[in-house]
């Protein structure tokens, strides 16, 4: 009899009747979320913005001292570092504006009617649920001069992709672009699905051309989620590691993140890498904020 | 209530029983190695220990791009993971100094280790710092660089008339450098997918820099002085950018794509029919004498480092010696599994299953050198082997090297002489940080 009195009320009055108060159900999942941010999110992030001030070497027994912001400097004016960080932004140009082109490019065809416009789309979508380890072995295998088709289909001979220093990173990022454009091509889908139709019947109406339905109705209501996958793009592509690791080992496509791996897990330079993590994510924070800052403008008009 | 306190203590005591009887066999050993034949060797012949004392030894593996990482991880971490650890000659420094291996100089000399070992394998494998009578390994797998061919192109009779008829001698086994690279430009045909030379040029490790020093050292160089740091003039000498010039000059005729290769893509260089030589550390050539692997096993043959053009023959050291870990828990069960390992009959039981005993008496012994079509071969470069820095820094220094000298090899940037005035430099400030000099 208790339980039909129950079913009759609204869920926050029945949690109430069980003696379960709105704040308590809040907190029973806030807590625990809280909580694991704090020990496996902010706790590192604190502890290891300390090291960054240290001499800390993981790998030796004698303790560490404070060096204040000589990891900094020793980074900053370090010529190997930069260069990484020139590889870095080359290859983040390239590979974000490819991702940007021909995920939106697959949009707007993939954005009409025709036959297993499903089944094309899943199919689409499949590099990205990949490994990238693994998709770095297989593109290792498809751009080998020896073997791989690509050389074959281009005719391209014995041209070394990965083994040349001009066309590594560009190798990795065509890789990279292949991988995630499918992320953009969703996010794309979204943003044009929800194009209002009467404005294209509107523009039809008026005879206007289809760039300039293009450029004035799609590309000004589609901008705000682009920008959103371009955000998402970019530190990504920024924090890139195991499709370069994986397929070449030319220091031309030496990308900060395998930097900062040689520099913690190979070096156990602990102290200056915590600090390059930390210059990495100031640099990605500033990138992010401009993106959010433009974002913000073109949600506003 | 008395069925249940008699159940309770029936419970309790069946417990401890149990309890009793697994730790009675609980005597276990884990030693931890990279994935490769030797460890499948070795875990073949710590089954005998097992059978000789009940205690179970594991020879547990991590594929060979993950073992410093992972193997540094655990001491870092102070874990008792592994009892024992087979690691690189160049982990020597960071292993003793901080703290991560047991010391054995006791040990060793309780044994005379020095007599017994092969004279490199001890330098290289065990002492450190150099010289200094301390010993942290017992040298366990030797190894170095050494080169297959496929000698039914080199017996050729129409190859070695077209070969004279180049270059003025007779084809054959190279005894220099220089004959290594005309051989090399000889066999390059890419127009029949035949290539001179295989060798290595992966820079995420050790592997490229092995094999270029192994092409320094034989042309009279040397990476520094290892007891005082100095690097000025040695690093960068003209002997030194001479050797690496000739390694440069045999990339020219490596097969397509051989930007980064490692021990895979050499065998596979064989195997695949690809390469007329191709380097490699002997413990990676069992899988060319073998059919299944190999369908040219019949025609493989392999040959000791070339010199260079003074005569110097030189190869780079491979090889790992065995630590005790010093946060093992089964210290004392260690230092017993080292006893039994270096018996004579051990050490020749351990040659037989295809390991390279460092043993100075079974190297020397006809069964060993005639065991294999390498043994030989193995045999004389033992007795000429160098060894990269083992200083506690050397990842730092090992990057370094890579840095410089894979865009020229590689690449094709800038000159010999100049990747190795940068790496002088470089390994300078990085001594000078480390306070190496005095």
């Amino acid at each position: 009899m208790a339980s039909v009195a129950l079913t009759n009320l609204d869920p926050a009055s029945r949690a109430a009747a069980r003696g379960w108060s709105d704040l308590t159900i809040r907190n029973m999942f806030i807590i625990p979320t809280l909580a694991f941010l704090i020990v496996f999110n902010i706790f590192p992030l604190i502890y290891s913005l300390g090291y960054s001030f240290t001499n800390f070497a993981a790998n030796r027994s004698e303790p560490w001292q404070f060096v204040g912001l000589q990891n900094y400097r020793e980074l900053l004016s370090d010529d190997h570092i930069w260069s990484n960080f020139v590889i870095t932004a080359k290859y983040v140009i390239v590979s974000v504006a490819g991702q940007m082109i021909v995920g939106f490019g697959l949009a707007l065809l993939l954005n009409r009617s025709f036959p297993m416009k499903g089944l094309i789309t899943t199919l689409l979508l499949l590099p990205m649920m990949m490994s990238a380890a693994v998709v770095g072995l297989f593109w290792q295998l498809l751009y080998s001069p020896s073997w791989g088709p690509i050389n074959y289909v281009f005719g391209l001979g014995d041209f070394a992709w990965l083994s040349n220093p001009d066309s590594a990173l560009y190798a990795v990022a065509i890789t990279d672009i292949w991988m995630w454009s499918p992320f953009v091509m969703l996010l794309s889908l979204a943003g044009l699905s929800a194009v209002p139709q009467h404005l294209y019947e509107a523009a039809a109406i008026d005879r206007a051309s289809w760039w300039y339905t293009f450029t004035r109705i799609t590309l000004p209501l589609v901008s705000p989620i682009l920008l959103i996958a371009l955000i998402f793009r970019t530190m990504e592509a920024f924090k890139t590691f195991d499709i370069a690791y994986t397929m070449t080992t030319q220091p031309t496509a030496e990308l900060i993140a395998i930097r900062l791996y040689k520099q913690a897990f190979q070096q156990w330079d602990t102290g200056k890498s915590c600090a390059l993590a930390y210059i990495v994510l100031i640099m990605v924070l500033a990138i992010t904020n401009l993106y959010v800052k433009y974002l913000n403008k073109v949600k506003e008009r | 209530m008395r069925k249940i306190v008699t159940s309770v203590i029936a419970g309790i005591g069946l417990a401890l029983a149990c309890g009793t009887s697994v730790r009675a066999q609980d005597k276990e050993l884990t030693i931890f190695w990279a994935e490769w034949d030797p460890a499948n060797y070795l875990q073949e012949l710590v089954n005998d220990y097992t059978a000789e004392t009940g205690v179970k030894v594991t020879v547990q593996t991590t594929p060979w791009p993950d073992f410093q990482t992972k193997a540094f991880t655990e001491f870092n971490a102070h874990g008792d993971a592994y009892d024992l650890v087979v690691g690189d000659s160049q982990w020597l420094g960071a292993g003793s100094t901080q703290g991560h291996y047991v010391d054995l100089t006791d040990f060793f000399n309780q044994h005379k280790l020095a007599d017994v070992m092969a004279p490199a394998t001890i330098k290289y494998y065990a002492e450190y710092p150099g010289g200094s009578g301390k010993y942290w390994a017992i040298p366990l797998e030797g190894d170095a660089i050494g080169w297959s061919y496929r000698k039914d192109w080199f017996e050729d009779p129409k190859e070695k008339e077209a070969f004279k008829a180049k270059y003025g001698y007779d084809l054959d086994i190279p005894k220099t450098y220089a004959q290594l690279r005309d051989i090399a430009e000889f066999f390059y045909r890419p127009d029949q997918k035949r290539y001179g030379v295989a060798i290595y040029t992966d820079n995420s490790y050790d592997a490229m820099a092995m094999g270029v020093e192994s092409a320094i050292f034989s042309y009279g160089g040397d990476l520094g002085d290892y007891a005082t740091y100095k690097v000025d003039g040695i690093t960068n000498s003209k002997d030194a950018a001479a050797g690496l010039d000739m390694y440069k000059q045999l990339y020219k005729f490596t097969p397509p794509g051989w930007g980064k290769t490692f021990f895979v893509e050499d065998n596979q260089a064989i195997t695949g029919g690809l390469a007329a030589m191709s380097m490699n550390f002997f413990a990676f050539f069992p899988p060319l004498v073998n059919k299944a692997t190999n369908p040219y096993a019949d025609v493989t043959g392999f040959f000791a480092n070339p010199a260079g053009p003074d005569g110097k023959r030189f190869a780079a050291l491979g090889g790992q010696g065995i630590s005790v870990i010093s946060y093992s828990k089964n210290k004392d069960e260690a230092m017993k599994f080292l006893e039994w390992f270096i018996k004579d009959e051990t050490q020749k039981k351990w040659a037989e299953l295809g390991g390279y005993t460092c043993s100075q008496a079974v190297l020397k012994s006809e069964a060993f050198q005639s065991a294999t079509p390498y043994n030989k071969a193995f045999y004389d470069t033992m007795f000429m082997v160098k060894d990269f820095w083992a200083t506690p820094e050397y990842a730092e220094v090992l990057d370094q090297l890579n840095q410089n000298i894979y865009p020229f090899v590689v690449g094709g940037k800038g000159t010999a002489q100049e990747a190795l005035d940068k790496t002088a430099a470089d390994w300078k400030a990085t001594f000078t940080k480390y306070n190496r000099y005095k």
